[in-house]
């Protein structure tokens, strides 16, 4: 027999806030890793959603490709509120 | 890449599954986290052993929300495992077929009730004291479940000073019972922090490597320093001749530990090894059916759908 599947579990800990990333469990479909997940991850009412998705239909950057994704924001101090000098004169800015 | 990626290291910089490591890294997290989820379903049937026996339904709820934790920590630490590139089913044959190996105290038996308290006080709160560094260790997947497992510990460790504590005002009988569950489980639980650090052949590499931050007999001490007071407020006394405060040291004294035993039972020759592994085997074999049955209604689910 074959492994169950990954999952890859998400979960909204309050309502207002975004699902995080929380761990990855195996099932066999959809349902069944919901299922695992209240268990696995919720025992202690962490969670008012649940979402999973298949961990083979992430895809992730890669390590190796930090620099070029991430670099280009470095220089760009601009972007930051910090980078502005305000009189001290000056309110509510 | 050696020198780079001690430098990362020693910057703190978490190693996450994807970034490239030296594979003798990769081989001791995946012996350690795996040895370590084994424990942890292992850890299961001892105390799984009293559920049915619980002496009230508010006990007996309890201990299932704690077994059942144990399970989710297995859990945790499987999937970290599978991080490192070794399939769930490897992991798992490998404590089957006996090639890897779990924490060598949950191979003594669970006799009375007292046992339960005496699991949740001395062997969580061991357990506790060896995890805790750990939260803070280099591997990402390795730290973010231990901070989930040290979460849910503190519940068990109190749980179980609590039924040792409810033992020790009891009845004279209760009392002598508690006792007789200190007496068989303080050694074994001054084992779990593994052997003297003169003896620890992967400790200092696991530390250059921040899997461990403290070492075998500083996580002993720290344990022994923290169960002392607390064996006094029970009234029980810790079955060491030898045990007393040191005020120049600002720590206990402790006698020596008989490391014989504590090989024997890494070898096989605990009371409970065969018995352990065995129920293991079972039930992966008895559950053998459940996932063949899941996985067929998912496929048949998944080829009704296409069709639709
Ligand atoms: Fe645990
Ligand atoms: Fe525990």
């Amino acid at each position: 027999m074959s492994e169950w599947p990954l999952w890859e579990v998400f979960i909204r800990s309050m309502h207002g806030l975004a699902h995080k990333h929380v761990g990855s469990l195996h099932a066999p479909d959809a349902e069944m890793a919901i299922r695992n997940a209240r268990d696995v991850y919720t025992r202690r009412n962490e969670g008012v959603s649940i979402w999973v998705v298949r961990s083979s239909d992430i895809t992730a950057s890669s390590p190796g490709d930090k620099e070029a994704l991430f670099e280009p924001a470095n220089s760009k101090v601009y972007r930051h509120p910090t980078f502005y000098e305000v009189p001290d004169e000056v309110e509510n800015l | 890449m050696s020198a780079e990626f001690q430098e990362r290291i020693e910057a703190g910089i978490k190693i996450e599954p994807k970034d490239e490591m030296p594979e003798g890294y990769r081989n001791t997290l995946i012996r350690q986290i795996s040895q370590h989820a084994h424990s942890e379903i292992v850890g299961q049937l001892p105390e799984g052993n009293w559920i049915t026996r619980a002496p009230t339904l508010k006990r007996k709820a309890i201990l299932l929300a704690k077994v059942q934790d144990e399970a989710g920590h297995g859990l945790y630490l499987y999937a970290a495992v599978e991080t490192l590139g070794v399939t769930r089913e490897q992991t798992i044959q490998d404590l089957l077929s006996g090639k890897a190996k779990y924490s060598s105290i949950f191979n003594y038996p669970t006799l009375t009730w007292a046992d339960i308290g005496a699991i949740g006080w001395l062997v969580d709160g061991a357990a506790i004291i060896n995890q805790i560094p750990i939260c803070r260790c280099s591997y990402g997947p390795y730290a973010r479940a231990m901070v989930r497992i040290c979460k849910e510990e503190t519940f068990h460790q109190r749980q179980g000073f609590e039924i040792m504590l409810t033992l020790a005002r009891g009845t004279p009988e209760q009392k002598a019972m508690a006792q007789d569950a200190l007496n068989r489980w303080w050694w074994p639980s001054l084992m779990m922090h593994g052997p003297p650090d003169a003896d620890s052949k992967h400790s200092a590499q696991s530390m250059a490597w921040k899997i461990k931050l403290f070492s075998n007999d500083e996580l002993r001490q720290k344990f022994v320093d923290q169960i002392a007071p607390q064996a006094d407020f029970l009234g029980l006394k810790i079955p060491d001749p030898d045990l007393k405060w040191n005020p120049e040291r600002g720590h206990y004294d402790f006698g020596p530990i008989d490391w014989n035993e504590f090989y024997s039972v890494i070898q096989g020759n605990g009371p409970c090894n065969r018995e352990r592994l065995q129920a293991r085997i079972d039930a992966h074999r008895q559950g053998a059916w459940v996932r063949d049955a899941a996985a067929a209604y998912a496929a048949k689910q998944r080829a009704k759908a296409r069709v639709a």
